[in-house]
């Protein structure tokens, strides 16, 4: 063959830093699919990158803000929302996004998960619940299902605990835009990033999404593309369902859709309130 | 704003020295000694166009405090040793990213809960050696009310300055103390601000340094996009496991505020040009100490002070220097030597001798004069 074959650029490329290419993700991951739906929000709503911020903490999820041409912060282990939090009162002109695992937001984070979800500060979270650490190697952690086997909980038993319902937690926590799907409905999770985007508050993603080389593994989950395919069948779209009935059952069934859309006074807005009240 | 005199506490002298030198983010939770900074930045900072925010945490308060500061505005918190140790992983996430902000301890006795409305200064090597791995801080160690608000106005500069973050370490008894204070004019102060890059964005290195060792700051919402992490990185910021990257990335870290010591080391030498005995001590200690070498040189005894305004950088040579101008060295302070150590390391061979209390009290002027008496008649 003589003649070079174009090609062809994703379409998303603008808005990845093409030098730190490749991902270190595994193949089969769902976190590429997810930073796909995060950079088409950006491009459907045409927000200026240079007025967007986006964090991270640790993890392989963790990993996702460096790759973005945004503003971008890779903080502790668990800190992303605290972090975004400094960002979005400092500077309340700023698109603040977060994305990172469900080890980060709901064990070493989780206090923060709730307490922002409270104070109602204007910023989109999108959690990549892989139902394991990944990156330590496959670990459980608090969304590990009640006796699955990891690093940590190995085969007879499993996982003595029990998991966290991160719709519920969101919901109840007081977030103003709740949403779950999994990684294969890349349409109506991206729309639903938009969404929380738009929305002045604070507003919660979870995306299911696949770990094969870890937790798959240990399950005997099947490869990348089985657990996907699984994935899309089981996903059960209940948008507008009561959130404390978004049950996830990995096997069974997973509730996906908007379950949380409501209004709420968001705390930077209430500042600049107080501070015209002040100078009067 | 002109001039302004009040009477008050060493805490609010704190929290207003804060705002004069511009900080406009607050993110803290409540802990004795230090809630009255707490409490005023709750009310102040308001008025001033500033955010006070109570965090659920002291972890989630730092970590927004370099949130904050990465938007380019001035931004701090205030606690006491439990605090700070909560507070200790992203002190080097700071280092590490090289995030101007400045954390003040008000030290109670520790450790654990200890006395929480008694002071001490036990947290001295805490601020040096807390977080993991090899790093350098700045700590300023104020003596009085005035000084609470004049070190404050220069944690923050010698913050924006070097990149980086900066203690102000103050025992309970300087944060609880009421004195005059006198606020300067705000012409009058000088204040820094962190280097911006002027470079073309599409040449920005955001980790790159100049001589001095200080790479211009790139914000969010500017024109310049870049990748901040705590993972070593080069000077395009991107992760790397490479050993050459971690050497260059540490040492330059580390020379940053070694190489520019000269800059950031503060101290007032009292009394020391004939002196036979130095006192070295910093903080409440220090001021029983004037008093304790104002009456032994009226008993003809030749002692002065080397006090500490800043502890970190230590004054290495500064003390060899004093080492060999004096016979012996009496470091007083409030806890069982921390200090001490460092004096000992570089005063050798001269004789050093420590004066410690690990307890609220501070050593009493009295005391200091005997043990002043006591290493004269050796
Ligand atoms: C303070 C601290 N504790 C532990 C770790 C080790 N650690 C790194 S990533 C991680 C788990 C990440 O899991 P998750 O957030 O679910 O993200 P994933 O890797 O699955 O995407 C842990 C425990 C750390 N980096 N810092």
């Amino acid at each position: 063959m003589t003649e070079s074959t174009p090609v062809l650029k994703h379409p998303m490329a603008k808005y990845i830093r093409s030098d730190r290419q490749p991902f270190i993700y595994c193949s089969g991951c769902s976190i590429g699919i997810v930073t796909g739906m995060i950079a088409r929000a950006i491009d459907n709503l045409d927000l200026d990158i240079t007025k967007t911020v986006i964090v991270s903490g640790i993890g392989c999820t963790g990993r996702t803000s460096g790759y973005f041409k945004t503003g971008t912060y890779h903080t502790t282990h668990g800190r992303a929302i605290a972090f975004a939090e400094g960002v979005k009162i400092a500077n309340p002109e700023l698109e603040v996004i977060v994305v990172s695992g469900d080890g980060d937001m709901a064990a070493i984070g989780g206090n923060h998960l709730i307490h922002a979800c409270r104070r109602n500060i204007d910023m989109t979270v999108i959690c990549i619940n892989n139902f394991t650490y990944g990156m330590t190697g496959g670990q459980f952690g608090p969304t590990t299902e009640h006796e699955r086997y990891s690093q940590t909980s190995p085969a007879p038993v499993g996982n003595i605990e029990h998991p966290f319902n991160l719709v519920k937690l969101a919901a109840s926590s007081g977030a103003i835009f709740v949403a779950r799907w999994t990684a294969v409905q890349a349409r109506r999770a991206t729309k639903s990033i938009e969404k929380g985007i738009q929305k002045e508050g604070f507003s919660f993603i979870e995306v299911i999404g696949a770990c094969p080389t870890e937790y798959g593994r240990m399950n005997r989950f099947g490869d990348g593309v089985t657990m996907h395919k699984h994935l899309l069948e089981v996903a059960e779209i209940q948008n507008g369902l009561p959130p404390h009935e978004a049950e996830l059952d990995y096997e069974n069934r997973i509730v996906c859709g908007e379950f949380v859309n409501i209004e709420k006074p968001e705390y930077t807005a209430v500042l600049r309130e107080m501070h015209k009240k002040l100078k009067e | 704003m002109p001039e302004r005199v009040m009477f008050t506490m060493g805490d609010i002298a704190c929290a207003e020295g804060a705002l004069s030198a511009g900080a406009r983010y607050f993110g803290g939770y409540p802990i004795t000694p230090a809630t009255e900074i707490a409490e005023w930045m709750s009310k102040r900072m308001p008025e001033v166009g500033g955010a006070y925010v109570q965090y659920e945490d002291e972890i989630a308060s730092i970590t927004s405090v370099i949130g904050a500061s990465w938007t380019g505005v001035k931004s701090m918190t205030a606690t006491s040793g439990p605090g700070v140790s909560l507070m200790l992983e992203s002190v080097g996430l700071a280092v590490m990213t090289e995030t101007p902000l400045v954390i003040v301890n008000i030290m109670r006795g520790g450790p654990s809960t200890g006395q929480p409305t008694r002071g001490q200064q036990g947290d001295i090597m805490q601020a040096k050696w807390g977080s993991h791995g090899d790093y350098q801080i700045i700590a300023l160690t104020p003596a009085s009310v005035q000084e609470m608000f004049d070190q404050t106005v220069q944690a923050f500069n010698l913050s924006e300055k070097f990149r980086t973050p900066v203690f102000v370490l103050a025992d309970e008894t300087v944060g609880h103390m009421r004195e005059r204070l006198v606020i300067p004019d705000e012409k009058d102060l000088k204040l820094e601000y962190r280097k911006l890059p002027t470079v073309d964005p599409s040449e920005y290195l955001p980790f790159k340094a100049d001589d001095d060792l200080v790479p211009p700051m790139g914000l969010f919402g500017s024109k310049y996009q870049f990748y901040a992490t705590g993972l070593t990185h080069d000077e395009r910021g991107y992760p790397s496991d490479k050993e050459n990257v971690q050497i260059e990335l540490v040492t330059r870290l580390n020379d940053k505020i070694l190489k520019n010591s000269d800059q950031i080391i503060d101290l007032e030498r009292f009394m020391l040009d004939d002196a036979k005995i130095a006192v070295i001590s910093y903080g409440t200690p220090s001021r029983s100490a004037k008093k304790a070498i104002r009456d032994a040189r009226e008993e003809g005894i030749k002692v002065g002070m080397l006090r500490l305004k800043t502890v970190w950088p230590f004054p290495e040579e500064q003390v060899a220097q004093l080492a060999s101008e004096v016979d012996h060295i009496i470091v007083a302070e409030q806890n069982l030597g921390q200090v001490y150590y460092m004096v000992k390391a570089y005063a050798s061979p001269t004789p050093v001798h420590l004066m410690a209390k690990p307890a609220g009290m501070p050593q009493l002027p009295h005391e200091i004069l005997d043990k002043i008496k006591e290493i004269k008649s050796i």
